[in-house]
């Protein structure tokens, strides 16, 4: 563990780049005891450019609970670096009080009690009213860019094909989007979209997969208040492995750094004062790649959710990281002259929704698309008596529920559920409503199947899935988090190669070790194979809830984390 | 295999390269090929020890399908009658048959390079070595991951 000063001698502090972030501004209104939208909008103007990002909405256009995880483990250079900070330690690191509304938006400490205390965060009309208000001041000197994945994840934007999303976004006015997600819609349909978008679909690492040519523009150049801004977009590089690649079958990704560079020198040489990397890479591929280009001063980073109040620097490049599911808008301030940054302000700002009053205009456009759903979306299903929550590197309760429902209604032995990042949180006591269960299960490869798969096949999967988290790589780091898993236990050692990772894998329901020769039914859903067949997860989800009613999730205790 | 004869007039593989893609059989267990390829290695040096530099293999770091991952090789050269980069070959070294191809240039090629799919069983180790006409060798490896779960965001 570092403390909060190595840290900022790391960063921070050890570059010419004069400025601050603004952990201690929520904290002096927090003290007060009376938050209001003016305490939250407040920023003294800074420098001649705005840049504001918003990332990993996942179509959660209304306020939510979204826990940050309790577990966020770093490995090789990036143990204890954040954002592999979480909980008290995290609280610790930023210099944020528990209890405090930051306390309450950034980490998981205390977080049912203060679910209940400071209310629901989001709501695309909140974030609305907060974008609108920068524009206000900022808009001849602004750029607002959409980091991606938001075109899925929720009840309506599966039944509109996304369309509910696009519709919402172009309140926003966004100057330009980076994509991952997206693409789960299909090729055809990202393609039908983009042609009634206003603004530029970015991704340098897009390639014709029959020609090897670039598919997507990879840079659009702005000019605002006189300085010539180059953005640079980067859809997620592993879209082919960890999605389904017959979703988008003449495309392919990767990382693709000697075409960022090229592109990124060509913006430079086309007079770009500012190159900003629009990017949907996840933080840690993002921190490599910054020591690695040449040129980049802002690197807006998204897809691994992390919401960090401060920007992370690398030599000259200052990393953003602005949350999931609408909790954040960030606001950073910069005054770049003859072609570098000179100083910036930086405001990750919290869309707490009990405080922001929703715009009128974008509530309009989300009501709209939820009206003929309506009905069907607060239809409640049972209800949880504990907190169901998703994000973290291991299982979390809504993933043990849905597991359970796999090994119930499906009648496997182990069940597996995918480690996406998305899906938010519920309190104990919450009804849970149709739109509660999509908005952790709506996708559009939603098949729950079963299948049988032997001990070493089982080992091989969980193995291969590890390394996708923990390759001390992060170039090599392909995934979400880690695949949750229902009637098996296992230890983990984070630290060790492929192969010998995994250990003690347990069947729960007799106690006996997984026998690499033994055939065992498997039950999951998400899989990236063509032609997967079986019920919908959310009905299986549903059929589960109506049966029992009301559930209480314990925490998992079969996954045993060791290396940490 | 199938290499579509539009994709290597694409990449303009150079008018003397041949491409030898050997059958590939994918396994479950997992035999070490290091002696193979240490032999394949001094089949086509000669025993001469190659060098770093002058060659360049590219190679995605995870392929997106291991049955048909893109490579790319090229070899600094002038090309010219008396200094040319003669043959590259190409070897993957976790594969069962890991001698994937010889690739023959000459000053005609004009320069030397060349792209290709091949597939892969697993995560492994690629090999280029160049042989160039004063014949000297050199060498790059890329390792390329294949992997079996995924599931992201």
């Amino acid at each position: 563990m570092i403390s909060r000063r190595d840290f900022l001698q790391a960063s921070v502090a050890a570059t010419a780049i004069m400025g601050a972030g603004s952990a201690g501004n929520w904290s002096a209104l927090a003290a007060t005891q009376a938050m209001t939208q003016d305490d939250i909008l407040k920023f003294d103007d800074y420098g001649n450019v705005t840049l504001v990002h918003i990332t990993d909405i996942h179509a959660q256009a209304k306020p939510i609970y979204f826990r940050e995880p309790s577990i966020n483990i770093g490995v090789g250079d990036v143990i204890g670096l954040p954002p592999h900070v979480s909980g008290a330690d995290f609280l610790k690191m930023f210099n944020m009080k528990p209890g405090m509304p930051e306390a309450y938006a950034l980490s998981s400490v205390d977080f049912v009690a203060l679910a209940k205390e400071y209310g629901k965060m989001g709501g695309l009309d909140r974030a609305s009213t907060i974008v609108k208000s920068i524009r206000a001041t900022r808009g001849d000197k602004m750029l607002m860019l959409d980091g991606g994945d938001t075109w899925q994840g929720s009840f309506v934007a599966n039944k509109t094909n996304g369309q509910d999303m696009v519709d919402i976004m172009n309140v926003f006015k966004p100057d330009a989007m980076v994509s991952h997600w997206e693409f789960t819609l299909g090729e055809e349909r990202v393609n039908e979209i983009i042609e009634t978008l206003d603004f530029p679909f970015l991704g340098s690492n897009i390639f014709d997969n029959e020609w090897n040519e670039p598919a997507y523009d990879s840079t659009k150049m702005f000019e605002k208040n006189g300085v010539k801004i180059a953005v640079v977009g980067q859809a997620f590089p592993y879209l082919p492995i960890a999605n389904p690649r017959w979703m988008f079958p003449s495309l392919s990704f990767g990382i693709r750094e000697e075409e960022l560079q090229k592109n990124i020198t060509a913006a430079r040489d086309d007079g770009a004062d500012l190159v900003v990397l629009l990017s949907h890479n996840g933080f840690d591929v993002d921190r490599k790649l910054a020591g690695i280009l040449t040129g980049v001063d802002v690197i807006l980073t998204a897809h691994t959710h992390d919401a960090l109040p401060e920007p992370v620097l690398v030599g000259k490049t200052m990393l953003i990281a602005s949350g999931s599911n609408g909790k954040f808008v960030s606001r950073l301030d910069l005054d770049v002259q003859n072609g570098e940054i000179k100083g910036f302000k930086y405001k990750l700002i919290p869309v707490f929704s009990d405080v922001i009053t929703p715009d009128p205009e974008m509530a309009k456009v989300i009501d709209d698309s939820r009206a003929p759903y309506e009905a069907e979306l607060s239809t409640v299903l049972g209800r949880t008596d504990s907190l169901l929550y998703r994000r973290g590197n291991f299982n979390g309760t809504f993933d043990d529920l849905i597991c359970q429902a796999l090994l119930e209604e499906r009648d496997a032995d182990i069940a597996l559920s995918p480690g996406f990042r998305w899906g938010p949180s519920l309190l104990p006591g919450q009804d849970i409503t149709v739109e509660d269960v999509h908005n952790g299960t709506a996708m559009s490869y939603p098949e729950a199947y079963r299948t049988e798969m032997t001990g070493q096949l089982l080992k091989d999967v969980v193995e291969d899935i590890a390394d996708n988290l923990f390759n001390t790589d992060p170039f090599l780091q392909s995934g979400g988090d880690m695949v949750r898993v229902g009637g098996m236990g296992y230890t983990i050692d984070v630290n060790k190669e492929i192969g010998s990772r995994i250990t003690d894998m347990t069947l729960l329901k007799t106690g006996e070790k997984i026998d690499s020769a033994k055939t065992y039914t498997v039950a999951g859903w998400a899989s990236v194979n063509e032609g997967t067949e079986g019920p919908a997860i959310w009905d299986v989800v549903a059929d589960y809830l109506k049966r029992e009613q009301t559930v209480e999730i314990e925490e998992n205790t079969s996954v045993k984390v060791l290396g940490i | 295999m199938t290499i579509s004869r539009r994709k290597v007039l694409g990449h303009g593989a150079g008018l003397g390269a041949v491409v030898v893609a050997g059958p590939l059989v994918v396994s479950s267990v997992a035999p070490a090929y290091a002696g193979a390829v240490e032999d394949i290695i001094a089949e086509f040096t000669g025993g001469t020890e190659p060098g770093s530099g002058k060659v360049t293999l590219g190679a995605p770091e995870i392929a997106e399908n291991g049955n048909t991952v893109p490579i790319k090789v090229s070899v600094e050269s002038a090309m010219s009658a008396d200094d040319y980069a003669a043959e590259v070959l190409i070897i993957a070294t976790g594969n069962p048959q890991p001698k994937v191809a010889i690739l023959g240039f000459s000053p005609m090629s004009g320069s030397a390079d060349a792209s290709t799919r091949i597939r892969l069983a697993k995560t492994q180790d690629l090999i280029a070595i160049a042989k160039m006409s004063d014949g000297s060798f050199y060498r790059d490896t890329k390792t390329v991951k294949v992997t079996i779960g995924g599931c992201g965001g």
